[in-house]
């Protein structure tokens, strides 16, 4: 199954999307890697590597991430992986992107499947 | 040329600068950008002196690499992967040194600023810490070229830094969130150009101590 990452310079907005993912698929693979250790607002690369690493089966991750640093922090993670799947960044909004993602995956869907209804995720109307 | 010593002795200034001028930073960063990076440079250079006893007795480039593990781990904002990655590539420049000649010292601050180019995927002239960083590198490689030593070579960097963060007052940003801000980030100088000015600061006075 396709792991998913969600960044965000909170602990608390990371943890909500994935609480919120969980409710609609249960069994995905999701991680919040928000916020520093302490707590305190920010983008932890250690804590974005340790968010991959736990998400992936082998199936590759998506990392949904929030503003700024959360991109870079996200890209220096990546580079720092030695081994495992493909894992990419997506430009998409991260609450609904962790929901797509995570009901996408949860079906069952490959890593291109899942990036591809993260870009629908991006042009999403809401009303 | 810098020895070991010198390389410590300048992560030590450097995290002493980031302590002393946290609230300035932070003023800076809260006129145009979200007002951390003062907190954030002081945070993470005060988890850099914790680590730092752990590592000291390693070559220079391990030591570097450390410095740039700890940022990007603790700093939180984007100047964490930005000054984290400088370190690292600069540590991967001089791999297994114990000492750092003048050309040792030149290429390891190329590979810092190809770093932060690479990982901000900025230009100079966008308001950013290459407006100070560049210049300052330049001007280390002029005067090192018209034969100076590396103090005096300091000196003229750390005068071209501030030239630069001056320059920063006179510019729109375009990268980060002072971008959102267009013309009104105008007449602020960017506080990451300013806590690399304190870099080349803390390099000329560990340099001058030790008189090379």
């Amino acid at each position: 199954m396709v792991g998913i990452v969600v960044v965000s310079h909170s602990q608390k907005v990371a943890e909500g999307a994935v609480e919120l993912a969980r409710q609609m698929a249960p069994e995905a693979k999701l991680a919040a890697a928000g916020g520093m250790e302490d707590g305190s607002i920010g983008t932890d690369v250690s804590k974005i590597l340790a968010g991959i690493e736990a998400v992936d089966q082998g199936d590759g991750v998506v990392i949904l991430v929030d503003l700024g640093s959360a991109v870079m922090s996200s890209e220096m993670a990546i580079e720092m992986r030695e081994g495992g799947s493909q894992v990419q960044i997506i430009d998409a909004p991260v609450v609904e992107g962790t929901i797509f993602s995570s009901v996408e995956a949860s079906i069952g869907s490959s890593f291109e499947e899942v990036v591809e209804v993260l870009a629908g995720a991006k042009a999403y109307k809401k009303f | 040329m810098a020895t070991k010593a010198e390389v410590l002795d300048f992560i030590r200034v450097y995290a002493d600068k980031m302590a002393e001028h946290r609230q300035e930073l932070t003023d800076f960063d809260q006129a145009i950008g979200d007002g951390d990076h003062g907190i954030n440079m002081s945070r993470g250079f005060k988890a850099v002196m914790e680590k730092l006893p752990t590592v000291e007795d390693k070559n220079i480039d391990d030591i570097l690499k450390a410095v740039g593990m700890t940022l990007v781990s603790t700093v939180g904002g984007a100047s964490g992967p930005l000054y984290g990655t400088a370190f690292m590539k600069a540590g991967a420049a001089v791999k297994g040194k114990e000492e750092l000649s003048n050309e040792d010292i030149i290429l390891a601050f190329d590979e810092a600023v190809g770093g932060i180019q690479f990982r901000g995927k900025a230009v100079e002239g966008e308001k950013t810490i290459l407006d100070s960083m560049i210049p300052a590198i330049n001007a280390i490689k002029a005067s090192i070229a018209a034969g100076k030593s590396m103090t005096d070579a300091l000196v003229d960097a750390e005068a071209a830094a501030w030239g630069g963060v001056e320059y920063t007052k006179t510019i729109i940003a375009t990268k980060g969130r002072a971008s959102y801000l267009g013309e009104r980030s105008i007449g602020h100088q960017d506080p990451g150009a300013t806590s690399m000015a304190y870099a080349f600061q803390a390099a000329r006075e560990v340099a001058a101590k030790a008189g090379n």
